[in-house]
């Protein structure tokens, strides 16, 4: 018996497909031969079989090394740049780290890691390496104080949802992420650009968000995708009005009417999808009717995807879900029939499903239980409203009232805030349980927004 | 404004927007007969500390939630803003 085929990152990168880069904001890397070249000194060999952390400080090189690792490392798992130090020991213990591909060669010297490689450019040439494996991707879970879980994925569940889509019709996509590509959502973007045949432009921490928007319009990028938080903020900078991308996707947090409706009025050209998908459970479906939420008819058996709502949280079952949580002490990550929960809660309403919240994000308000996105996405309802955050405050006589911070759109007329916040708390009142109402709404200029691309929830 | 009539101005929004119909503000008037219920006066209570800087209920554990307007305006009133 022949053993399976092996299908690695650099089996879908044919030279055939000329002009294909890779960038960042000082950086342009070919793909179009990047199999004859090497970001790791040449010393790929040694990393066969090795579990191997991938801890560089920039996404250009971390991208470069995950096409050279894949088929080759045991595996590698993928170090976000927000990662705590202090976590490091854990999850290199829980992931029997035995090599470090780094940009920092001096802080593994005296380190428990025995094989450090370090990751360079420019590039070197190289004779093209053959697949020997598959590697098992992990990543990290975002969000949770505390030591973040390690996440195992295959490169043919991360791929699923790509590869169901298919190839990209017309000329090569330029793709684009606000995310990080070593978290789960901007991992789906690179891995689409390697796929597709198209290019990709990376983001940059450092840099404004002007001149990242100067960056993609430059380059051409036609595909982009970020978090609800990330593109509220796109839209209040005044920036996107030099950019005309053709597709627009959102993930990561709830996409509420109001951003949606704010992206298509920016890009009246693009399509502009929305799609579910979590490092745990993976890509699960992608909306591109334009309304909040999902059809109900989503639920069940759908193209290899299977959903159901328990608990009021959505659960998923597929082969592009995580395989395992991975570590000593890992919890089980799907039930009993293979189900991961969401965590996510959904709420029916007539023929569509609506995201209300996440379950470990419930706000208290006098002993009842309140998600605070569902307060925001009628705030955000508002025209002149841009974004908002809803939270608890301590009550003397109740216990907990909600609060909502909120930063009205740009240019809007700071004498009108008191009418703005009436018609606010009116159309709350209208919605939502008079609880949830509001009981104080602040005008403020910014929001925090993690590093992970979401509404920061805690105050520092 | 005197701490009184940002008092009393709180309470008349409030009493607007949660559709309460106010009697008369006098210094005597129980807060029950307000119309207010426990989240009303909690809103009450939140505003007044963004607007006044204070607030009196949190502070002092021992102070006795107010019977009165009279009461609660005090309350404020007693308090070093």
């Amino acid at each position: 018996m022949s053993p399976r085929e092996i299908f690695a990152l650099r089996d879908h990168l044919g030279a055939e497909l000329k002009g294909r880069t890779i960038s960042d904001a000082h950086d342009v890397v070919s793909l179009t031969d990047i199999l004859s070249h090497t970001v790791l000194g040449g010393r790929l060999r040694e990393l066969s079989g090795r579990a191997v952390l991938l801890k560089l400080s920039d996404q250009l090189r971390s991208g470069l090394a995950m096409i050279e690792l894949d088929g080759i490392a045991r595996r590698m798992l993928l170090c976000p740049p927000d990662l705590n130090p202090a976590h490091l020991d854990a999850l290199i213990a829980d992931a029997g780290i035995d090599a470090v591909v780094t940009d920092e060669p001096d802080r593994w010297a005296d380190t428990c890691v025995p094989l450090v490689v370090v990751a360079r450019l420019p590039l070197q040439v190289i004779a093209p390496a053959k697949s020997e494996r598959a590697t098992e991707w992990l990543m990290l879970t975002s969000g949770t104080s505390g030591v973040p879980k390690i996440v195992g994925h295959t490169l043919e569940a991360l791929t699923g949802a790509i590869v169901a889509e298919g190839p990209a019709r017309g000329q090569a996509p330029v793709w684009a992420t606000f995310y990080d590509i070593r978290r789960y959502g901007g991992l789906q973007i690179f891995l689409r650009a390697v796929l597709s045949g198209g290019s990709m432009v990376l983001s940059d921490p450092h840099e404004s968000l002007a001149d990242h928007v100067a960056r993609l319009k430059a380059r051409g990028v036609s595909h982009i995708s970020g978090t609800p938080s990330h593109w509220r903020k796109l839209l209040m900078s005044g920036s996107a009005a030099q950019f005309a991308p053709a597709y627009v996707r959102l993930s990561g947090e709830i996409a509420d009417q109001a951003v949606l409706d704010g992206l298509k009025a920016a890009f009246p050209n693009a399509s502009v999808g929305h799609a579910y998908a979590s490092t745990e459970a993976g890509v699960g479906f992608a909306v591109n009717d334009g309304l909040e939420g999902f059809p109900a008819d989503y639920l069940g058996n759908r193209n290899g995807v299977e959903m159901k709502v328990t608990d009021a949280s959505l659960r998923i079952r597929s082969a592009r879900t995580a395989h395992a949580y991975v570590g000593r002490n890992a919890a089980a990550l799907t039930d009993a029939d293979g189900f991961v929960d969401s965590g996510d809660i959904v709420e029916l309403r007539g023929d569509r499903y609506y995201f209300v919240g996440r379950r470990g994000g419930i706000i208290n308000i006098g002993g009842l239980k309140v998600h605070p996105e569902e307060i925001e996405a009628v705030i955000n309802r508002h025209p002149d409203v841009r974004m908002s955050r809803a939270k608890s405050r301590r009550s003397p006589i109740t216990g907990g009232i909600v609060v909502a911070d909120v930063i009205l759109t740009e240019g809007t007329d700071q004498a009108r805030a008191k009418e703005i916040r009436d018609q606010i708390l009116e159309h709350c009142r209208a919605q939502l349980a008079s609880h949830k109402v509001p009981a104080v709404i602040r005008f403020v200029e910014a929001l925090d927004v993690t590093p992970a691309g979401k509404l920061a929830r805690t105050d520092v | 404004m005197s701490v009184r009539s940002k008092v009393i101005e709180a309470i008349q929004q409030i009493a607007k927007e949660q559709n309460v119909t106010l009697p008369e503000l006098s210094d005597d008037l129980s807060l029950h007969e307000t119309g207010f219920d426990s989240l009303a006066f909690a809103i009450l209570v939140a505003r007044l500390e963004d607007e006044i800087g204070v607030d009196p209920f949190t502070i002092s554990e021992d102070a006795a939630f107010p019977a009165t307007v009279g009461d609660f305006v005090r309350a404020y009133a007693n308090v070093p803003a």
